[in-house]
C-alpha cells in the first residue's frame, strides 16, 4: 500500500504499479471469470435457445422464432401450469411444515441437556444422505405391496395406503420425504440464530411475568426474525428447484399422470425425452424469473424487518 | 473451492483429449465403448481382454442404465463429442433420431467388406431397423419377442391348461386370483411409457396398430380400444392390489419372481431373471408359452432391442469397427445366446447349440413368435418418447379404472396432431 516515488522504472516496477492501480479488478478477476464462464454464458445460451426452434439436436440448424416458445409454454394448460402449481404446492407445504417443525426442534435443543451431542448428530443424519439414495429408500419403504410403511400400518390393523402409487397421495408423500430430509437444515440455521441471542430480553420478560408462549411470540421470535428469513429464503429456493427425489421415486414426467411433475422435471423431460431444446429453454427461463421474483419479494421483506 | 473445481475439470478435459487417439503412436490406442446394463454386456465385458490382446487396443468401458445411457448420448453427441467410439443404442427408440442427426457413422461399405463375418446371416427384421435411408448405421445385437410367463404350480392347482387365447387368459387369471388370496392373476408393466412395448402385442393380436398405412393415428380404432381395455382391465381386475402406474420391467418382474402373480407378459430376453434361482423364488415353477391369441391371432412383436453403432465423430473408426465385428461375430453371438440373450443371427438359431441352454417351452415359444411376429413394438417416429407417452395414456387410464375408450379417442386426436408435426 505504501506509495513509493519511482526513481528507475523497471519492467517489474511498471507491472507492479499497474497491478496496484488496478488491484480491485485483478483480485476479483478469478471470481469474475468463473461467474462469466459458468453462470453468465450458460444463462445467455439458454436465453438464446429459448428464442429459437432448436429441436432434435442442438447442432442442427434452428430458426429464430421470437417469443413463440414463451407463448406456447404460457398457453399450455396441460403441462406447464399444472407443473407450476405443483412446484408451488410442493414448496409451500414443505416449507411451512419444515419451518414450524424446525423451530420446535431448535427450541428443544436450545437449552443444554444430557446427551445433547448425540441427539444433534442423530437429527442431522437425514441431511448428509444423498438425495437420490433417499429417494430410492423411500420408494422401497412406500411400495404399496411389499413396502415397510404398509406392513407397519397392517401391524396396527390399519388399511394399506397407495402412497407414491396414487395420483392423490404421491405429491403429499414426497412433501413428507422432503420434510424428513430438510428439516434438519432449518434446525441448524435456527439453532445458530438462537444461540447468538442475548439472555437479557428474555429475563426481563420473565420478571415482568410473561409466560413461555408470550416470551417466544413477543421476545424470541421478533429477535430471531432475520435468521428465520434466511432459513425461509434458502429452503424455498432449494425446494422450488427440487429434482432428485421426484425423479428417483417417480421417474420421467413425474409419473404416468404427471402427478408429481414440477417445472424442473418438466423442463428435463422436454430436453432429454422430447429433445425440444427451444421450448425447454423457455420454460427454464420462465422458471428462473419466478425464482428471482420470489427472492426479490423475500429480501424486500427482510430489509423491511431490519429497519 | 469453485476455482479448484474449474482447474480439476479443465485438467480432466485435457487428460481425456490427450490420451484419446494415439493411433499413430506405438502404444495401444484407447477405444471408448459405451454399453447398457444387460446380460449381453456382462458376457462382452468378460471377453474384452481377449479383444484387447488380439488388437493391441485398450478398451475403456462405460456402462449405464437405459435412461442414463439415453441422457448421456443426448448430452455428449449433441455437443459433437469424439469421446465415444462404439455405442450401444436402441434402434427402435433412438435409431431414427440419431441417424437423422448424423450421430451414427455410415457402415454400409464396412458390413459388406467381410464375408466371414457375414452380414447376410442377420435376420431381415433387425437389419431393417438399423438401416436409415438405405444406409446401414448399426449392427443388431439383441432381439426380443413378447411371450407369456406363467406359474406351472398355480395352473396345476387350479386344474388349468396354458391359455391359448386372450379370453382364456382373462378367465384363468380371474380363477387363480379368486382361489389364491394375495396372489395376482396377472401382472405386466404399468408405466405410461414403459407399458407401450408390451401392450403392442395385445394391440396387434386384436388387429390394430399404432399408425395406419396412410400414416395416420390408429389408436382410436375399435381394435385398439378393445386392446386397451383388455390389457388395462387384466391389470386392474386381476393385478396386484394398489398397483402403481409407474412399473417398468424391473418392478413387474419383481412381483412375478416374488411369487405374487400367476401370469406375466414380458420380453423373452429377460427370462433369466425368472429362471435364475438367485433372483427368483419361482425359478423351478416358471413356464413359458407363446402370447395368447386375440381375434387376429397371436401376434407378438419381434424386434431388435439393442444394436451397436459407431459415433460419426469418432477418430478411431477402424478399431471401433473391429470391436463391432468381434462383438457380433458368429462365435460371440452363439456364446452370448447360450448365456441367455437371444441374438439376431439366423445361423445361430438354426444351430441346435443355439437353443440348447433355453428352457424347452421358451425355445418353442420363441420359434412361434419369430414366425408370426411384428417388426416393431412402438410407433416408429422421430420423437419416440413423446409418441409413447401419447399412445400410453389410455393404458394407464384403463388400469386406474377410467374410460379407456374415451382416452383412446383423446389419444387419437393428440397422436394425429403429433404425427403431423413430427420431424
Amino acid at each position: 500500500m505504501a506509495v513509493l516515488t519511482p526513481t528507475r522504472k523497471s519492467a517489474w516496477q511498471a507491472y507492479s504499479d499497474w497491478a496496484n492501480a488496478h488491484r480491485k479488478w485483478l483480485f476479483a478477476a478469478p471470481a469474475m471469470i468463473f461467474v462469466g464462464v459458468l453462470i453468465a454464458f450458460p444463462l445467455a445460451w439458454t436465453l438464446y435457445l429459448s428464442l429459437t426452434d432448436a429441436h432434435g439436436s442442438v447442432r442442427a440448424a434452428s430458426h429464430f422464432v421470437g417469443f413463440r416458445n414463451y407463448l406456447q409454454a404460457l398457453g399450455d394448460m396441460d403441462r406447464f401450469w399444472p407443473a407450476t402449481a405443483r412446484t408451488f404446492a410442493f414448496t409451500l407445504s414443505a416449507l411451512a411444515v419444515e419451518m414450524v417443525l424446525g423451530m420446535c426442534i431448535a427450541l428443544l435443543l436450545w437449552r443444554p441437556f444430557r446427551g445433547e451431542k448425540w441427539v444433534r448428530v442423530a437429527i442431522l443424519l437425514p441431511l448428509v444422505a444423498t438425495p437420490v439414495a433417499v429417494g430410492m429408500m423411500w420408494r422401497l419403504i412406500f411400495d404399496p405391496n411389499i413396502g415397510f410403511a404398509n406392513q407397519l400400518l397392517n401391524f396396527f390393523h390399519l388399511p394399506s395406503q397407495p402412497w407414491l402409487s396414487s395420483t392423490e397421495t404421491a405429491l403429499p408423500t414426497l412433501v413428507f420425504v422432503d420434510i424428513w430430509q430438510w428439516t434438519p437444515m432449518v434446525v441448524l440455521i435456527l439453532l445458530a440464530g438462537l444461540t447468538s441471542l442475548s439472555e437479557e430480553p428474555d429475563e426481563a420478560a420473565r420478571i415482568d411475568g410473561a409466560n413461555a408462549w408470550q416470551r417466544f411470540i413477543y421476545v424470541t421470535l421478533p429477535l430471531l426474525m432475520p435468521t428465520v428469513i434466511v432459513a425461509v429464503l434458502l429452503r424455498s429456493i432449494d425446494a422450488l428447484k427440487t429434482f432428485d427425489i421426484l425423479y428417483a421415486t417417480k421417474g420421467k414426467g413425474g409419473g404416468s399422470f404427471n402427478e408429481v411433475e414440477t417445472l424442473n422435471v418438466y423442463a428435463y423431460g422436454l430436453s432429454f425425452d422430447y429433445n425440444k431444446y427451444g421450448l425447454a429453454s423457455a420454460v427454464l427461463i420462465l422458471f428462473f424469473l419466478i425464482i428471482v421474483a420470489c427472492m426479490f419479494l423475500l429480501t424486500r421483506r427482510r430489509k423491511g424487518s431490519n429497519s | 473451492m469453485s476455482a479448484a473445481a474449474v482447474v480439476l475439470a479443465a485438467g480432466s478435459l485435457t487428460a481425456c483429449s490427450s490420451n484419446g487417439s494415439s493411433a499413430d503412436g506405438n502404444g495401444p490406442s484407447t477405444l471408448r465403448v459405451t454399453l447398457a446394463n444387460h446380460v449381453w454386456t456382462d458376457s462382452i465385458k468378460a471377453a474384452i481382454p481377449e479383444f484387447e490382446k488380439a488388437n493391441n487396443v485398450k478398451v475403456e468401458l462405460t456402462q449405464l442404465g437405459e435412461d442414463q445411457l439415453s441422457d448421456q448420448y443426448n448430452v455428449k453427441l449433441n455437443a459433437g463429442t469424439d469421446e465415444i467410439d462404439v455405442m450401444m443404442y436402441r434402434p427402435l427408440q433412438e435409431g431414427k433420431t440419431f441417424a437423422k442427426n448424423g450421430y451414427l457413422a455410415d457402415l454400409t461399405d464396412k458390413v459388406k467388406s467381410n464375408a466371414d463375418w457375414d452380414w447376410s446371416d442377420f435376420q431381415a427384421g433387425p437389419i431393417s431397423s438399423t438401416t436409415y435411408e438405405d444406409k446401414v448405421v448399426g449392427v443388431p445385437t439383441i432381439t426380443e419377442r413378447e411371450v407369456l410367463y406363467y406359474r406351472k404350480d398355480l395352473l396345476k392347482k387350479a386344474g388349468l391348461e396354458v391359455p391359448k387365447t386372450m379370453e382364456e387368459l382373462q378367465a384363468d387369471a380371474k380363477k387363480i386370483k379368486d382361489a389364491n388370496p394375495g396372489v395376482a392373476g396377472f401382472v405386466a408393466r404399468t408405466g405410461k411409457s414403459a407399458a407401450v412395448t408390451q401392450f403392442s402385442s395385445f394391440l396387434y393380436s386384436y388387429g390394430g396398430d399404432f399408425i395406419d398405412d396412410a400414416g395416420k393415428s390408429a389408436v382410436g380404432s375399435d381394435a385398439a380400444k378393445k386392446a386397451y381395455a383388455v390389457y388395462g382391465g387384466l391389470i386392474k381386475d386381476q393385478g396386484p392390489k394398489n398397483v402403481s402406474t409407474d412399473m417398468s420391467w424391473p418392478e413387474a418382474m419383481a412381483i412375478f419372481t416374488q411369487g405374487n402373480a400367476a401370469f406375466y407378459t414380458e420380453a423373452d430376453s429377460l427370462y433369466k431373471n425368472a429362471t435364475d434361482p438367485a433372483k427368483s423364488k419361482v425359478s423351478d415353477t416358471v413356464g413359458f408359452a407363446p402370447l395368447p391369441a386375440g381375434p387376429a391371432g397371436s401376434k407378438p412383436y419381434n424386434v431388435p432391442s439393442w444394436a451397436l453403432g459407431i459415433n460419426s465423430q469418432s477418430k478411431n473408426q477402424d478399431n471401433a469397427w473391429k470391436f463391432v465385428q468381434w462383438a457380433t461375430s458368429k462365435a460371440m453371438t452363439l456364446k452370448i445366446q447360450k448365456a441367455g440373450v437371444p441374438g439376431p443371427r439366423n445361423s445361430v438359431w438354426a444351430d441346435p447349440q443355439g437353443v440348447s441352454t433355453y428352457p424347452k417351452d421358451l425355445a418353442a415359444a420363441i420359434a412361434v413368435s419369430a414366425k408370426n411376429g411384428v417388426g416393431h413394438d412402438r410407433p416408429l417416429v422421430n420423437t419416440v418418447a413423446t409418441a409413447r407417452e401419447i399412445v400410453g395414456e389410455p393404458i394407464v387410464t384403463a388400469i386406474t379404472g377410467g374410460d379407456a375408450a374415451a382416452a383412446a379417442d383423446a389419444a387419437n386426436t393428440k397422436f394425429d396432431k403429433f404425427l403431423a408435426g413430427d420431424n
